[in-house]
């Protein structure tokens, strides 16, 4: 590659990070301003109103410490969401890659008949709006009791995160050398300690990745949770969408970013997995 | 110090239409150093890890000091597998990796620390202890796998293709290594080779398997000089085959009688195949010999350094010779010649 490509590469890199962080910065400056309207290129006055309203700032005067954790004790909608949510993520998060292990071990290692076919039928709801298999699905769990209950949202999450567990660690896999297992079989470790020991290291970095893609997918969705939890279980998208139909954007800014921030932080603690620079993806291969 | 036997193993793979391993038998005696010797696909590594356990046989038994293995787990058996690619852990650093079996049996850290030294000099690689195996060199790498394989006291080792992966020079040094380390633990060894020639030079013992059955199973010298049959007097390099009946003490064959001195000649058949190497087939312008000599013509004179190659018909049979390029007659194509085939150094077999 020449010098000005790669300097063009760069330049697009930067233009791309912009774009996204822009709107980012406009967030922030929303949930901090009262009334920011249109031809005001800065809001005239900053304020903790939106915060306040949605309760997680204590009024003017009240805000020492014993105000917040008053405040907070008195368990808020957007706390009681935000703990729904990262609850449900973790849960689904964990069971996915349970179920996925063996799976993906099965897809990636060996091959047999019908295996594209299984893998098609395993990846279709990916391309299956939600709403085509939702709504089916919903009326069976109504009769099985499980609609509008915490434990049928966690349910109806793996549907569409299941695909990508088990592409991701599919792909760890395809590299794997299960001979290094062998070896330390005959070396004397049974088969939890040849698990422990020589298995998950290999897979670790890829399982990462693997549970990132679960529980971002898990914390962004809105409509298996609205229909399926029936508007019993609150879940911050749900959360974000009321409000922001609501018409305040000081509001919906506000709490935009506490739908945002957990997964930029989740983001910011794993990239170096993601990034093509770690044997992420590569199990044993990139040795 | 472990005694080996295997009885009737049979194992089928469903991708294979004949059996991957078929009827094998064999007896490895305690300390041995044994090859399983042949081309690749012949079923020797599924041999091996059956012995391991990472394969279940169809039928047969695998038993080891008189106790049957096969209900024993790969951890639980005592026997130890070097892979070809050595397979040392990446995520753990060459003390660790040769540790490991050690560890696993649950023995105290210091004890582990003062044995990885011991081994680590035996393998004369003192100093790399704290480096991860992706910075080794091939041949590092299989010697720390040696290392790991030898802490723990195996029953038996296997070694799968141990020098395939090592350049010409490594090979040499890690096939001496290898002797001289198995000699002085004496632990019965046995390995996997396509290569012959590695297999002469290692082994008490090979035995020679093709399509999964063992066809020979006995001593470098016997392959040369006493082979069981055509397949393994060929695969040691074996060219002169001669058909052969039974006449009188004597075997009668399309050039004449030959006298044969084999103390196998009860076990031979009505028909039979006699063979020599080409080295032990003498030649002399002159009948200069008593019996088994017989007239032909060279067909063809190929000089390869020590030796020269003679090719003769012999009454429409084709022989092969090879003498010591130093001191030789002067023998030129289309010359016609008398071929002695010594009767101690003829060999007759069944197929």
């Amino acid at each position: 590659m020449n010098n000005n490509l790669k300097k063009i590469n760069i330049y697009a890199i930067y233009l791309g990070a912009i774009i996204l962080i822009l709107p980012l910065i406009a967030f922030f400056i929303n949930a901090f301003s009262f009334r920011w309207f249109y031809p005001q290129v800065i809001p005239k006055e900053l304020s903790l109103q939106a915060w306040v309203r949605l309760k997680l700032i204590p009024k003017p005067g009240q805000r020492t410490f014993e105000g917040f954790i008053d405040l907070w004790a008195s368990n808020p909608a957007v706390i009681k969401a935000l703990l729904n949510s990262l609850s449900i993520g973790f849960l689904v998060t964990i069971v996915s890659i349970i179920i996925a292990l063996p799976a993906a071990r099965v897809l990636g290692l060996l091959n047999f008949r019908f295996k594209k076919l299984i893998i098609f039928i395993m990846v279709s709801p990916t391309i299956l709006p939600p709403i085509a298999f939702v709504l089916g699905l919903n009326i069976n769990f109504i009769s099985w009791g499980f609609s509008g209950n915490y434990f049928g949202v966690c349910l109806v999450h793996l549907v569409p995160i299941m695909p990508y567990v088990v592409l991701t660690m599919t792909g760890i896999f395809a590299n794997y050398n299960p001979d290094f297992e062998h070896q330390a079989r005959t070396l004397g470790a049974n088969k939890t300690r040849t698990f422990l020991l020589i298995t998950l290291p290999a897979i670790a970095p890829g399982m990462v990745v693997a549970a990132l893609f679960a529980f971002l997918v898990s914390w962004s969705q809105y409509l298996l949770t609205f229909l399926i939890g029936a508007g019993k279980v609150m879940t911050l998208p749900l959360l974000v969408f009321s409000t922001a139909s609501s018409g305040n954007p000081a509001l919906t800014a506000a709490i935009s970013i506490i739908f945002i921030f957990p997964a930029i932080l989740i983001l910011f603690f794993t990239s170096k997995f993601v990034s093509g620079e770690s044997g992420a993806t590569s199990g044993f291969g990139k040795i | 110090m472990s005694k080996l036997n295997i009885k009737n193993l049979i194992k089928s793979f469903p991708s294979m239409d004949r059996p991957a391993v078929n009827n094998v038998n064999l007896d490895i005696e305690s300390g041995e150093l044994v090859a399983f010797l042949g081309p690749s696909g012949c079923g020797k590594t599924t041999i091996l890890k059956m012995i391991t356990g990472l394969f279940q046989p169809d039928s047969g038994d695998i038993i080891l000091d008189e106790q049957s293995l096969l209900k024993i787990p790969t951890e639980k058996r005592g026997v130890v597998m070097v892979f070809q690619n050595y397979l040392l852990f990446p995520y753990m650093n060459v003390n660790e990796n040769v540790g490991f079996a050690l560890k696993m049996k649950g023995v105290d850290k210091n004890i582990i620390d003062q044995k990885v030294k011991e081994m680590l000099e035996l393998v004369k690689l003192p100093d790399i202890g704290l480096r991860k195996p992706k910075q080794l060199s091939g041949g590092q790498q299989q010697r720390v796998a040696l290392a790991r394989a030898l802490i723990s006291n195996p029953r038996i080792l296997l070694l799968d293709e141990p020098l395939s992966n090592l350049d010409a020079h490594l090979r040499d040094e890690m096939r001496d290594l290898i002797v001289t380390i198995q000699q002085k633990l004496k632990v019965t060894t046995i390995f996997v080779t396509h290569d012959q020639e590695e297999a002469v030079l290692l082994a008490d013992k090979i035995a020679l398997i093709f399509d999964g059955e063992l066809q020979n199973f006995t001593s470098p010298k016997n392959y040369y000089e006493k082979p069981k049959n055509i397949k393994a007097a060929k695969f040691f390099g074996g060219v002169n085959f001669i058909n052969a009946k039974k006449h009188n003490d004597n075997l009668s064959t399309n050039i004449g009688t030959i006298h044969y001195k084999g103390e196998n000649y009860t076990d031979l058949n009505e028909d039979n195949i006699i063979t020599i190497r080409p080295e032990n087939i003498k030649l002399s312008k002159n009948n200069d010999f008593n019996n088994n000599s017989f007239k032909g013509l060279i067909k063809s004179v190929i000089f390869s350094g020590t030796h020269t190659r003679y090719k003769i018909i012999v009454n429409d049979l084709e022989l092969e010779c090879s003498l010591q390029s130093v001191g030789l007659q002067d023998i030129k194509t289309d010359d016609t010649i008398y071929v002695h085939l010594p009767s101690d150094k003829i060999w007759a077999m069944n197929e």
